[in-house]
């Protein structure tokens, strides 16, 4: 039960991107085109849920208990810029197709601050393993669901016509401000 | 220059060392004053919800487990050595975006005597009204004077009789919940995370039940994802 | 010294990161709720801009290009973690409510970006006033857009009255008031600049 909410909460009404401003920066970059917000969207869920596994066993098994709670952040920016490269290496290895997919967004993913914030989140919540990996997880697929419906939007509105000193950034920016505030009506259900 | 494992090494090395050692340091110094700022603004808060105690309720705080992982602390304010009322420091995790902290005063009858807000992230303009809405003497806002072992508080749109904050209802459920947490602890009930019933020798039994058995579905599920 | 100024006006006006890169668009977005909470991220973020920037300039010649990025990465979160620890101690309200956007100046692609593009090739006294003058203009866009979005939210501005705060309209101190303030600054801002 207490895991559903979790999701919900992460995926609609607390959503990362429209109402945290988590992951901004690739939500305005990567989303012209559906087919790359998909790709954005895989690699990041991909990634922030390693991240959150890995940050979340070295902060309770190596920065708890010896009191190095002050090295937070340089940990955890360390752990993620590491799992980024290690995931390249790897999928470039095993997988080539998958990396063929996700490769180019990789490098863009470590300063993705989504991924930070979860990984901070979980510890100031105070969460358990599962339910961290739970919120991660939902954290992601809330990311992915903004990311690909503005993309499909933008994919409309590059076909209108908008005035001169509003194209590109301004008009994107003002419709995340009306999506944003289509996700604010889910805010009553949890 | 030139990258060789051996000075990428070093160089990385090196520049965490330094990096750590820095900040051990600055560590240090910062921990006084953290915790000291962090007391002074509880003791001020204390001051202003159970006025006129000559004690120091800090250093006699004691804790009261309500549910499992979820912890109340309670400081008893006395004047010549008679208590005159308790505050107690709870927090609802349900807030619209994440903990409300609070100290609630309470009088020896159980009367709320004043609440402050001690930390929240709730939204700039709507939800951080917190801070002086439930004080306000209009409509039925104030939830000062209330004597809980009557009845729980709940909003109006949930059957209970306070005003909910305009467009925060989520901010006002969560912190009328940790104001009834503090009335549990306060009377000195223990909540069983498992059965969710509560046994208390006295006869506040029904009103703790009631705490419990929240108003409305939405607590319920709340308090069930908290204790699991 | 003409050369140096230009360096600081640079990311002011020129170059400024938040109207004309559109870099750093989380804490841009998430810490304006009002001009002095702003204000106060966009300097917390000079801060660290001005000292990264400098260190990583000192350092450039020990690191190697291989390991560049992840020893960049050191040095800003050190000084990240240091403005944390201090803010927590000497204005614990401030900190409150900037929160999480204090430990994610880490990932603010500003500094990281400047530290790649200016200050790992430029000696260490351009690259102070390149980090002083990003921040400033990183500083100038949070605190305009906080103005912009507390004085309609609230009728506010730095907790000044200016009109009644009845007549303000909430939306734009919540979520969607910050995508939309900040597309219509961006507009009025491209829109001044093609005419000058």
């Amino acid at each position: 039960m207490s895991y559903i909410l979790i999701f919900i909460g992460a995926v609609f009404v607390n959503n990362i991107v429209l109402s945290q401003f988590l992951g901004v920066c690739p939500f305005l970059g990567v989303s012209k085109k559906v087919d790359t917000a998909v790709g954005m969207s895989a690699a990041v869920a991909f990634v922030i849920v390693i991240a959150t596994l890995f940050t979340f066993l070295i902060h309770s098994y190596i920065l708890k208990p010896f009191g190095l709670e002050f090295m937070q952040t340089i940990a955890f920016i360390l752990v993620i810029a590491a799992l980024v490269q290690m995931v390249e290496i790897v999928l470039k290895k095993v997988s080539p197709a998958l990396y063929q997919a996700l490769g180019v967004f990789l490098p863009l993913i470590t300063t993705n601050c989504a991924i930070l914030g979860v990984a901070i989140l979980v510890v100031q919540k105070d969460f358990t393993l599962l339910s961290s990996l739970v919120y991660a997880f939902s954290t992601a697929i809330g990311f992915g669901l903004a990311l690909i419906l503005f993309s499909g939007i933008r994919e409309q509105l590059s076909y209108t016509n908008v005035p001169k000193s509003m194209e590109g950034t301004p008009i994107a920016l003002i419709t995340a401000g009306i999506l944003a505030m289509a996700f604010m009506g889910f805010s009553g259900i949890v | 220059m030139k990258s060789s494992l051996i000075n990428m090494f070093l160089s990385l090395t090196c520049i965490c060392i330094v990096s750590g050692a820095l900040l051990a340091y600055v560590n240090e110094v910062t921990q006084e004053p953290i915790r000291k700022t962090q007391e002074i603004k509880l003791e001020n808060s204390i001051r202003e919800v159970v006025p006129g105690f000559d004690n120091l309720p800090t250093e006699e705080m004691y804790k009261v487990g309500i549910a499992e992982k979820d912890t109340v602390f309670v400081y008893p304010a006395k004047q010549n050595g008679k208590i005159i009322g308790t505050a107690i420091e709870t927090a609802s995790k349900n807030g619209f975006n994440g903990e409300i902290r609070i100290l609630v005063g309470l009088d020896e009858t159980g009367k709320i005597i004043n609440y402050a807000v001690l930390s929240h992230s709730e939204t700039p303009g709507l939800g951080d009204k917190i801070n002086i809405w439930f004080k306000t003497n209009k409509n039925n806002q104030s939830i000062l004077g209330k004597d809980l072992s009557k009845k729980i508080l709940a909003v109006s749109k949930d059957g209970g009789e306070v005003d909910a904050i305009t467009a925060s209802t989520i901010t006002s459920r969560a912190f009328l919940q940790a104001v009834n947490k503090a009335y549990v602890a306060y009377s000195g009930a223990k909540v069983d995370s498992t059965t969710q019933a509560t046994s208390t020798p006295d006869a506040q039994t029904d009103a703790t039940t009631q705490a419990t058995s929240a108003p409305d579905t939405q607590t319920d599920s709340t308090t069930q994802a908290t204790n699991k | 010294m003409k050369g140096n100024l230009k360096t600081l006006t640079n990311g002011i006006i020129k170059e400024n990161p938040t109207f004309v890169l559109l870099l750093g668009m989380c804490p841009l977005l998430g810490t304006t709720t009002s001009a002095l909470n702003g204000m106060a991220m966009g300097l917390a973020t000079t801060f660290v801009l001005v000292c990264s920037n400098t260190v990583i300039s000192s350092l450039k010649r020990f690191i190697p290009d291989k390991i560049r990025i992840p020893a960049f990465i050191v040095v800003i979160a050190t000084f990240v973690s240091l403005v944390e620890m201090n803010m927590k101690a000497y204005a614990p309200a401030l900190y409150e409510s900037l929160g999480l956007f204090i430990p994610l100046i880490v990932v603010n692609c500003v500094v990281l970006g400047r530290a790649e593009a200016f200050a790992a090739k430029n000696k260490i006294f351009p690259s102070l006033l390149d980090g002083l003058g990003m921040g400033l203009g990183f500083t100038l866009g949070l605190t305009l857009l906080g103005s912009v979005r507390e004085l309609f939210g609230t009728g506010k501005i730095f907790s000044l009255n200016i009109y009644p705060e009845e007549y303000g309209s909430l939306i734009f101190v919540l979520a969607p008031g910050a995508f939309i303030a900040l597309g219509y600054l961006i507009a009025i801002i491209s829109k001044i600049r093609n005419r000058v």
